[in-house]
């Protein structure tokens, strides 16, 4: 076989049923090899595009995403999706056309140093010199991509490494001495954990993306459940926990919930589960948690005591160390009173927002969680869109809630909806986006029209950067620096490419508009225009304690 | 504070940019860095030295280190018994008067001089921290010209 046939033999060996990218020279023996293969190829009309639609396939469906793309340009476009999924610990193979081994160096035409650009942003990186190898380093690129703490691993595929015919060997496992992730929890740090537990009055689950990832919704629930403990989410976490249950904190950090804020900070335990501690969440360091003991459970050992001092570390994959902890506790904290007093905390610090405005983004977010009964893959851009999707839609389901929590990335969402709608076709899928952030990627407008992706976009349009300007007019003297956008007019743009748009300006367009946009057979793209100067709160500035909030209504 | 470490790794090329960009990308300093090959020639050993500033800053690497898939195992010799050496080479100013005193001041800390000629004596030492520490500051009044290391080599009981 040659290079080119044993990349399509391993794919499909590793069970990929749809890949995106984008064609170019030296990766044409492989797009040769695509053109006849039963594998879904989408092409994008970006490389960004493709390596965010591969992960917006990857955090839907919880199986590896793949991206193809050409050298030099193509795979620096490849670039920033790669980083956003490196953050975000989101499994990805991202494959890339390479000059000639013989050029390699030369600075030939669409030459670039790509395994050196991107090795501080992939989990691992190969440059293939020998076609014998392939097979065995495409085995062992998916199985670092989706085993231990996930992440991207990038595979750099010279021209004539792709062309070269060599006898096709599939390694049957996959051994890599050096790579052993721990699974299972210590038994001696669970029981400690056990016993800190049952001794604790005012707990606090802290849960992130690592539950999605492992899929332990259920296990988080039952414990929950069983030591009666609220649970806060971060972003990476929104929907490992279901929106609607009494338990149920919302998100924590920058722009959580008030009640999530003040309940971590008079907390005496908080047990983190696959979350590691990130500035968004814990607000001024020293600050944090200022009562609590701190139990902290992560796949990766890294994570743990890297920003927050830990009393209990337990490295393993949380759904086995969940399962371990259910099976240690016999018996459980009595939370009664901590309990009531959240659910004060409820009532006195609740979420809200100024309904007096004639169309308020909360309000839109809100009626597309009804019009879906929370049953839709939201994907966000990054910004107030994105803060507000996260604060305003009740996420029942682990990904259900797509978004670029550590890289913030703009210009994810359209092309992460394009990536979840191909993973998951029976499902409504919404991007929530900014009208700054849907033109770093409107190109993909054609891509769901040609390829028939009805995905749906609900613009929040403000004409500005809207997250950028808030902190202008709160921290910067309302000096509005390049924050406000000109705009195309987004119904005619989307019809250009043959897809669908509806303006909406006023509060009694809004459900109409978006029952539309369901039933609508295409891609959609809804202008909704907000009011300008809508803030997200509350809001802890940072730097400081997060029972520092601003609050927006007077 | 300075550390040391080693590394046994793949000997793989890209390796030494993977733990050097590791380092640099996180902003810790490397003080010195040693690699050659093991008895088995797939794998590599590295003595590497590094500057943190405390328990949780070296934590912090050690667990990035390990978290390198081409990085098999990593040792640290902060509270581990072990020992070190560094060889240096030393130019310096040498007349037919101060020789016999130079070559006096060498060994006393474990050196020899290995050339001299015209003007200039080259004197090589191998030692611990300690041993060279000295014989650098013994050799500075005759006036070092150039000095050269290796870095230092660890190893564990």
């Amino acid at each position: 076989m040659t290079g080119a046939e044993i990349f399509i033999e391993c794919l499909k060996r590793e069970g990929v049923e749809a890949m995106f990218g984008y064609p170019g020279g030296q990766i044409l023996p492989t797009f040769d090899k695509i053109f006849d293969s039963p594998i879904r190829f989408i092409l994008t009309r970006h490389e960004q595009g493709a390596a965010h639609a591969a992960e917006g396939y990857a955090r839907a469906t919880g199986k590896v995403g793949v991206c193809v793309a050409t050298s030099g340009p193509g795979a620096t476009n490849l670039v920033t999706g790669i980083a956003d999924a490196y953050m975000d610990s989101i499994p990805l193979v991202a494959f890339t056309g390479q000059v000639p081994t013989t050029l390699i160096g030369n600075d030939a035409f669409q030459e670039a140093d790509v395994t050196g650009i991107t090795r501080p942003v992939t989990k691992h990186n190969y440059l293939v010199k020998d076609t014998r190898d392939l097979a065995r380093i495409i085995r062992e690129a998916f199985y670092i991509a989706s085993s231990g703490r996930q992440g991207p691993v990038l595979i750099d595929l010279p021209a004539d490494v792709q062309r070269k015919d060599v006898e096709f060997v599939w390694p049957e496992s996959v051994d890599i001495r050096s790579y052993k992730p721990t699974l299972y929890g210590h038994p001696g740090q669970i029981k400690k954990a056990a016993r800190l537990i049952q001794k604790s009055k005012r707990p606090v689950i802290y849960a992130g993306g690592g539950v999605i990832s492992s899929g332990a919704s259920m296990e988080l629930r039952r414990f929950a459940e069983k030591i009666e403990a609220p649970v806060t989410l971060t972003l990476m976490g929104l929907g490992a926990f279901p929106g609607n249950h009494g338990l149920f904190l919302g998100m924590l950090g920058m722009h959580g919930t008030g009640y999530a804020n003040h309940a971590i900070m008079e907390s005496d335990l908080i047990i983190a589960v696959g979350a590691r501690f990130d500035d968004r969440v814990t607000g001024k360091l020293d600050a944090f948690a200022p009562h609590a003991k701190i139990i902290h459970i992560d796949i990766d050992p890294s994570s743990i005591s890297k920003n927050v001092k830990v009393d209990i570390p337990i490295v393993g994959d949380v759904k086995n160390v969940l399962g371990q902890l259910l099976e240690e506790l016999d018996k459980t904290p009595d939370t009664t009173d901590w309990l009531k007093e959240v659910q004060s905390l409820k009532k006195k610090f609740p979420l809200k927002y100024q309904t007096k405005n004639k169309l308020s983004p909360q309000y839109i977010i809100q009626q597309i969680d009804e019009a879906t009964a929370g049953d839709a893959i939201i994907t966000t851009e990054v910004g107030q869109n994105q803060m507000w999707a996260s604060q305003w839609y009740k996420y029942l389901h682990p990904r259900s809630f797509i978004s670029s929590g550590g890289l913030g990335t703009m210009g994810f969402g359209f092309p992460a909806a394009m990536g979840a709608k191909v993973g998951c076709p029976e499902k409504v899928v919404f991007d929530i986006a900014g009208d700054g952030s849907i033109q770093m990627n409107i190109q993909e407008l054609a891509t769901c029209v040609c390829n028939k992706i009805p995905v749906k976009v609900a613009i929040l349009n403000n004409g500005f950067l809207g997250m950028v300007r808030q902190w202008q007019e709160l921290f910067y003297k309302r000096r509005y620096s390049h924050t406000c956008l000109y705009n195309p007019d987004f119904v005619k743009l989307a019809e250009s490419y043959g897809g669908v748009g509806i303006r909406v300006t006023k509060k009694e367009e809004v459900r109409p508009a978006i029952d539309k946009a369901i039933a609508t057979d295409n891609v959609v793209f809804i202008d909704f225009h907000i009011e300008p100067e809508e803030n997200v709160f509350p809001m802890v500035p940072a730097g400081e304690a997060l029972n520092r909030m601003i609050e927006g209504l007077a | 504070m300075r550390h040391t470490v080693s590394l046994l790794v793949e000997n793989k090329f890209g390796v030494l940019a993977r733990i050097s960009g590791l380092f640099s990308a996180r902003g810790y300093n490397i003080a010195s860095l040693a690699v050659s090959e093991t008895l088995d020639p797939t794998v590599s050993y590295m003595t590497i030295v590094v500057e943190a500033k405390d328990e949780t800053v070296l934590e912090q690497i050690k667990k990035q280190l390990n978290k390198l898939i081409d990085v098999i195992t990593v040792t640290d010799f902060t509270k581990k018994e072990h020992v070190d050496r560094e060889m240096v080479i030393v130019k310096i100013s040498c007349s037919a008067k101060n020789k016999a005193k130079i070559e006096r001041a060498a060994e006393k800390f474990g050196g020899k001089i290995i050339q001299c000629k015209n003007d200039t004596a080259i004197v090589e030492a191998v030692g611990d921290q300690q041993q060279v520490k000295q014989l650098l500051e013994a050799l500075q009044e005759f006036g070092i010209k150039e000095l050269v290391r290796t870095g230092r080599l660890a190893i564990a009981y």
